[in-house]
């Protein structure tokens, strides 16, 4: 079960928050000019990473805010978490095969 | 020549204390190159080789396996085995699968000990009932047996089930599938595993694939732990790895990995004698014949690799379980596990080519791929051998996310076992 560290109210218990999958996701800046691939992959690919994965939570059940965690897939530890918006901090994107 | 198993060779090895049954496949060390690498020995890779082999009769196959076989979801699942899935490409594949589960053993002679128990779906309020009255009536269209159960007819074939009214999970009805019920999750990897063994396929264990090597957007073969194998064609299905995996060959999938989880009861008297499942409160029971409920739960809501799920999904199937069936309350939990799903936005499959020519992909059978796999590897084995899809797997394309052509199975709570 992951603690996470709300930036706006601290660390709180996972169930308090929902997922909003891979952080970074640009919206099309214009949308009507986008094909079938482009539309496919911004709706439907991920990078579904094993290993530091940018990510995005919602403190549903508290502050109702959206913000960005770092967290390894595998070992399930928080590298960091920052505000939606911010760019990420600098960290070794390790991989795992 | 690989022995037959029977009740004579039982008794001559009865003989010998049971010392000198020959092994049931050879470990060989690698070739150089083959005509197909698989990769993955979970049941859908072992399938695949078994129906190259037998209806294809290509032979010259290596499946290969990072741990042993059936040590992924093959090995920890619930072993729930249905047909009665809502749209008519699924209903298709899906029976398919289930037809050939009612003779592998024998094709097999290996006992899979498939179990045709009947699995029930409970609907818990009127949407759930509507919903399983669609799909009862869109089952019948297609062939595959499905019935409603009222209430009464749930408590006479489920007689520990809690019905007394105002409970939190009341049952207004359920679907019936006489012929779905539950095999033997390993035996089904091991007599794939003997089956193609005997027909010449080379099976290495303990064998990590690390990378591809594509040349001129064609796959040459697979980089291991044990040096590179050529190939004409690789075969990729390791279920929860798959993105890594297309990452590997440089392209992209519309998968989500997340661990599913599963527990199972210490062992008691026959109980329960059927599968029941309740999609809206996540959880599923049956009795294996050792004595031990089997429970599954449900899978966590975020991106992860570690194979043990977060303890809120469990609580909350446990729940469910002890509203359900309160005579169960004290029964103590001995063994939990999880294992990686690769799930799709439509809970769907994906088999067919990818952007690498020679290159193909069978994932996404995220929370419900075991039914699947005598199907699947069949279907799986036609596409490989021939360069294009069958036409039971042609809409499972990993070209249906940019077409828009989704078969959306995504049950009430978003699984689908
Ligand atoms: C708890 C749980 C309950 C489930 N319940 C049901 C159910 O009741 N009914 C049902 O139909 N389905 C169920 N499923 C789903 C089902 O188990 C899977 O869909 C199915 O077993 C997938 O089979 P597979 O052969 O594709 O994958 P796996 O059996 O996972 O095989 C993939 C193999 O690939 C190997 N691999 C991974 N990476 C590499 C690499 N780099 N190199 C070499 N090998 C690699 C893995 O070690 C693994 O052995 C359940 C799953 C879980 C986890
Ligand atoms: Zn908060």
């Amino acid at each position: 079960m992951l603690l996470i560290p709300c930036p706006y109210c601290g660390p709180r218990s996972e169930e308090e928050f929902s997922y909003g999958n891979e952080a970074h996701v640009p919206r099309p800046k214009e949308p009507e000019k986008l094909n079938d691939a482009e539309w496919a992959e911004f709706v439907f690919i991920r990078s579904n990473v094993k290993g530091v994965f940018l990510e995005r939570w919602v403190h549903s059940h508290g502050c109702r805010r959206w913000f960005n965690v770092a967290r390894d897939t595998v070992s399930y530890e928080i590298l960091a978490v920052y505000e939606t918006g911010a760019k990420p901090p600098k960290l070794e994107m390790r991989r795992a095969v | 020549m690989m022995p037959r198993y029977s009740i004579f060779s039982l008794l001559r090895n009865a003989l010998s204390y049971h010392e000198d049954w020959p092994e049931a496949w050879r470990s060989p060390e690698p070739k150089p190159s083959y005509e197909v690498v698989i990769v993955g020995g979970g049941g859908h890779g072992l399938a695949t080789a078994y129906y190259l082999a037998k209806e294809h009769g290509i032979t010259d196959v290596a499946v290969i396996e990072r741990g042993w076989l059936g040590g992924g979801n093959t090995g920890r699942n619930t072993t729930i085995v249905r047909s009665n899935y809502l749209w008519d490409e699924s209903a298709a594949l899906y029976e398919f699968a289930l037809k050939i589960w009612e003779g592998l053993s024998q094709e097999l002679n290996y006992n899979v000990m498939f179990s045709q128990r009947g699995v029930l779906n409970l609907a818990h309020n009127q949407h759930d009932l509507r919903e399983l009255s669609r799909r009862i009536n869109a089952n019948r269209l297609n062939d595959v047996d499905s019935e409603f159960l009222t209430p009464a007819q749930v408590k006479r074939m489920v007689p520990l089930i809690d019905l007394r009214a105002g409970g939190r999970y009341p049952v207004l009805g359920a679907t019936l599938q006489r012929r779905g019920g539950t095999g033997r999750h390993d035996a089904l990897a091991w007599g794939y595993a003997r089956g193609a063994d005997a027909r010449g396929v080379d099976i290495i264990q303990e064998c990590a694939v690390d990378g591809f090597r594509i040349q001129n957007g064609r796959v040459a073969g697979v980089e291991t732990a044990k040096g590179f194998i050529g190939a004409d064609k690789v075969a990729i299905a390791v279920a929860g790895h798959s993105s890594v995996m297309a990452s590997l060959a440089g392209f992209r999938l519309p998968v989500t990995s997340v661990p599913l989880q599963a527990l199972v009861s210490e062992p008691v008297k026959p109980a329960i004698d059927t599968v029941i499942m309740s999609n809206a409160v996540h959880a599923y029971i049956s009795q294996s014949d050792r004595g031990e409920f089997v429970i599954g739960a449900g899978a966590d809501k975020y991106v992860g690799y570690g194979q043990r799920g977060s303890l809120p999904v469990s609580e909350e199937t446990l729940t469910a379980v002890c509203e359900l069936f309160p005579c169960l309350r004290r029964m103590r939990m001995m063994r939990q596990w999880g294992g990686i799903v690769d799930i799709c936005p439509d809970a769907s499959p994906i088999i067919g080519k990818t952007p690498v020519d020679g290159l193909y992909i069978n994932c996404g059978w995220g929370t419900g791929g075991f039914k699947s796999t005598p199907g699947s590897g069949w279907v799986y084995a036609h596409t490989i051998a021939k360069d294009e899809p069958h036409e039971l797997n042609a809409p499972f394309s990993l070209d249906r996310f940019r077409t828009g052509y989704l078969i959306n199975e995504q049950g009430a709570a978003a699984v689908a076992h």
